[in-house]
């Protein structure tokens, strides 16, 4: 059909995707969006404008090529798109799925500024997924073996990325995870509807066709310490993430019924609580649930709830909705799965009976929808308090630091409690060890963990190519 | 995959030995350590003490009451079988420094982590007095290896087959009104760790106690293990599991601990039914 390059007329609407019907999906676990056809994801490359200036690139923190791979996707060569988009980022497949474009490649993208920005995410996951269906398995030859030994502590998107090219330089590398599957918030975190866990579990099996050996079940700082693994390897790459819950401190957050999102999420996903009784991890999502909170977390626990057969589920957040920090796509899709609003809140109490959650009593906040760019904090006004009937409270409120391995290493400086390393190698205060991702940023995102862990990988290596000199 | 290398009846029907395979495991772990284990790819993980540590054999012991699913489907392993995951050494050791007069109270499966603990304390150079209760003679466990690691061994049971009639803490009480102490550590059922904490408050002993909170991870990243020390949250997981008995909110612990009670009992009924038990 397309014969020559006519001045195509360009759409101002990106080509839309294939979704569940929101009144199905929200009573299960399978994936919202079903992805591009081929067709489609063709139409919407043809709409990238291949600028010359690629401010796309520019918003992606790992410099994915854009252009040059939806051109690729264009001429209908989807097996090289994959490899461009490969030769940047080693998990498209996931990436795609959760960055948040918004404020990253689609943010900058110059069609934006007028129309609706390419999809570029979608394309990315379309060429990932078609790699996966119809290429042969993309292991990549590793380098021949350089006889040096890496550590890498954890399992999550900096330490998967960090093994993944320290294994393609010829280390030997050996990963520890503390949990008894490999793959960190990709796991344990983030819902099957958002990110299908065999997605994560085929990346896995990658790293270990490439040699890389996993010790799950293996909590560093308990089975090993920093200095034991400095004494076995050459270097160690140290990737565990920032998850250790935080609560408000208000009266009621022991009572049952209160879940930290992470137990919430890990019960649902590594447990796979939604499977009980089959799987044997009990999880309890009452009627009438509040989750409090406006990231991922926060949106992933409320529509995690509505998919365990809550009838009502309630986000609680101290600031406006424009405000919410969570993927706008979910934030969207969350909508029409059926959540409630409750904007410019905040929690201050939960009243209990019987040793379980009642209700959960609030305050209105004031110059909350001010509070646009500064961090102006928004504050609670007199007389407004009211109560939310629930039977389940789930706080997503953030997290911090992990201190297992970093309480127990001599040597290591801190910045309240997270790892101190120099953000363009991941140098920490120990020759030869290395830090990335949320355990030296805090919580960040898949994709800047991912650029920690590259980063990284690329200094180990100039560090252990001058140790052998 | 770990290797169930020993496994016998310790007292009938529900109270199993174990040794199990963990070379690295038993390369680092202490008394008052526990580890988490899951059976397999459908299991819960569930937190167990460590009864025993033989890093020069590579094992570990595990004293185990069958109470529901997961327990109940250790029960039915046999020698040779293998539990998929073992995860440890987790949570602190006990301090088992010289502490003097140290007693320790165990009650039901809270005797397994106390052979560990007891033995440390004397080789540390502590006087051990072990107090140990139980409803009748049959149901108590490890007498001999208590005895062997104690200076002096009390026993209560409620009907007085063995030992002097009552329960642990008039043979507490007694004790500490006849020769006192300079510690007490207690581990069994929350209940009876906070009867011991009361029964040792107007005495001004030190009472260290070791948590069953309910866990997953092990790791400090669920919170679900949470306790209430003092005006204190703490994860029982990481910050313990011991912990100052008199600042440990009891009430909030024992029913945390009822969270899943409609789950665990529909879950092990069916488990039941399926292989033709009671
Ligand atoms: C529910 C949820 C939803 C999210 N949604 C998004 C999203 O849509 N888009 C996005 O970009 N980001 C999202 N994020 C953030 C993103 O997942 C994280 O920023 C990212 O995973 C951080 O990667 P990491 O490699 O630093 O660590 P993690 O992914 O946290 O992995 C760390 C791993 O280390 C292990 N570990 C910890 N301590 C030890 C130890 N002592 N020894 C051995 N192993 C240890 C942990 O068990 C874990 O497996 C979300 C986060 C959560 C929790
Ligand atoms: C640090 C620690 C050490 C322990 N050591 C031992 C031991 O040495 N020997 C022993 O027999 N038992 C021990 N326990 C208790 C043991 O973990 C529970 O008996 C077991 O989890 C019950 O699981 P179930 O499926 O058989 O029974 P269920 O019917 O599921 O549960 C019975 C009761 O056990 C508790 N429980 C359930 N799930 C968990 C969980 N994931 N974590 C903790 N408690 C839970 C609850 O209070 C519940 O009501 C320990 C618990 C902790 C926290
Ligand atoms: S990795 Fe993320 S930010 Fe970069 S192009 Fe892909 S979706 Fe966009
Ligand atoms: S900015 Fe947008 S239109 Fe321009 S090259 Fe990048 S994706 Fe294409
Ligand atoms: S068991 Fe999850 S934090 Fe303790």
């Amino acid at each position: 059909m397309a014969e020559e390059k006519k001045p195509k007329k360009l759409n101002p609407k990106r080509t839309a995707v294939q979704e569940q019907d929101p009144a199905l999906r929200r009573r299960n676990f399978e994936e919202v969006s079903l992805g591009y056809s081929a067709e489609e994801a063709v139409l919407e490359a043809s709409r990238c404008l291949g600028c010359r200036n690629k401010p796309c690139v520019a918003g992606c923190p790992v410099s994915v090529p854009i252009p040059e791979f939806i051109a690729a996707m264009v001429s209908g060569d989807f097996a090289e798109a994959y490899r461009i988009i490969r030769s940047a980022n080693v998990l498209p497949a996931v990436c795609g799925r959760v960055c948040p474009q918004e404020n990253q490649c689609e943010g900058a993208c110059t069609l934006g500024k007028k129309h609706e920005p390419v999809a570029i995410g979608r394309l990315e996951r379309f060429c990932a997924d078609w790699r996966m269906k119809n290429g042969a398995r993309a292991v990549p030859e590793p380098a021949a073996p350089t006889g040096m030994k890496v550590a890498v502590v954890g399992s999550g998107p900096s330490g998967i990325t960090c093994a993944y090219d320290l294994a393609r330089l010829g280390h030997k590398v050996t990963m520890l995870e503390a949990l008894h599957e490999p793959g960190g918030v990709l796991f344990y975190g983030i819902p099957e509807f958002r990110l299908p866990k065999k997605i994560v579990t085929a990346e896995i099996d990658t790293l270990r066709q490439m040699g890389v050996q996993i010790m799950t079940n293996a909590v560093a700082g308990k089975i090993i310490t920093l200095e034991e693994i400095m004494g076995r390897f050459d270097a160690c790459f140290i990737g565990v993430g920032a998850g250790l819950p935080r609560f408000m401190g208000i009266p009621g957050e022991d009572l049952n019924g209160v879940y930290s999102a992470n137990e919430f999420l890990t019960r649902t996903n590594l447990m796979r609580g939604y499977l009980f009784p089959e799987y044997d991890t009990p999880i309890r999502t009452g009627k009438r649930v509040a989750v409090i909170g406006g990231g991922n977390v926060a949106m992933d626990s409320a529509r995690t709830a509505m998919r365990l057969g809550a009838d009502e589920v309630t986000l609680v957040y101290r600031r406006s909705e424009a405000e919410l920090p969570a993927r706008a796509e979910e934030v969207h899709h969350g909508k029409e799965e059926g959540l409630r609003f409750e904007m410019c809140t905040l929690p201050t109490k939960i009243i209990g009976e019987d040793g379980w959650v009642k209700a959960i009593e609030c305050v209105r906040m004031e110059l909350c929808e001010m509070d646009q760019s500064g961090r102006r904090r928004p504050n609670p006004m007199a007389g407004s308090e009211f109560e939310i009937p629930v039977d389940t409270v789930i706080m997503a409120i953030g997290t911090g630091a992990n201190p297992l391995l970093t309480g127990t290493a001599t040597g290591l400086v801190l910045n309240r409690g997270y790892i101190q390393a120099d953000p363009e190698t991941g140098k920490t205060s120990i020759p030869g060890v290395y830090a990335g991702g949320d355990i030296v940023t805090g919580a960040a995102t898949v994709i800047s963990a991912m650029g920690a862990g590259r980063k990284a990988a690329r200094a180990i290596h100039e560090y252990l190519s001058s140790m052998k000199r | 995959m770990h290797k169930i290398l020993e496994k016998k009846l310790l007292r009938p029907p529900d109270v199993f030995f174990y040794k199990v395979s963990a070379p690295q495991v038993a390369a680092k772990a202490k008394a008052g350590q526990f580890v988490i284990i899951r059976l397999h790819e459908k299991g819960e993980r569930i937190p167990l003490s460590l009864a025993g540590i033989d890093p020069a054999g590579g094992t570990i012991s595990l004293i185990v009451m069958a109470v529901g699913k997961t327990t109940g489907e250790m029960a039915a392993l046999k020698e040779g079988d293998e539990i998929r995951d073992v995860c440890g050494p987790l949570g602190n050791p006990t301090h088992t420094e010289n502490a003097g007069r140290v007693i320790l109270a165990g009650g039901g499966f809270g005797i397994a982590p106390l052979y560990p603990i007891g033995k440390a304390f004397r080789e540390a150079g502590s006087r051990v007095v072990s107090v140990m209760g139980a409803r009748s003679k049959s149901l108590l466990i490890y007498e001999k290896e208590m005895r062997d690691i104690s200076d002096k061994v009390l026993i209560t049971t409620d009907d007085g087959s063995a030992g002097m009639k009552g329960i642990i803490t008039d043979a507490l009480k007694g004790e500490l009104e006849s020769c006192g102490a300079d510690t007490v550590m207690a581990v069994g059922p929350a209940p009876m760790m906070k009867a011991v904490c009361e029964a040792t408050r107007p005495f001004g002993v030190k009472t260290i106690v070791s948590l069953n909170a309910i866990m997953i991870d092990g790791t400090g990243m669920c919170g679900g293990c949470r306790v209430r020390i003092g005006d204190k949250t703490k994860f029982a997981c990481i910050d313990g599991p011991d912990f100052d008995g008199h600042l440990v909110d009891w009430d909030g612990l024992i029913n945390r601990q009822k969270m899943y009670k409609a789950e665990e009992k529909e879950s092990f009924e069916a488990w039941k039914k399926r292989h033709n038990l009671s």
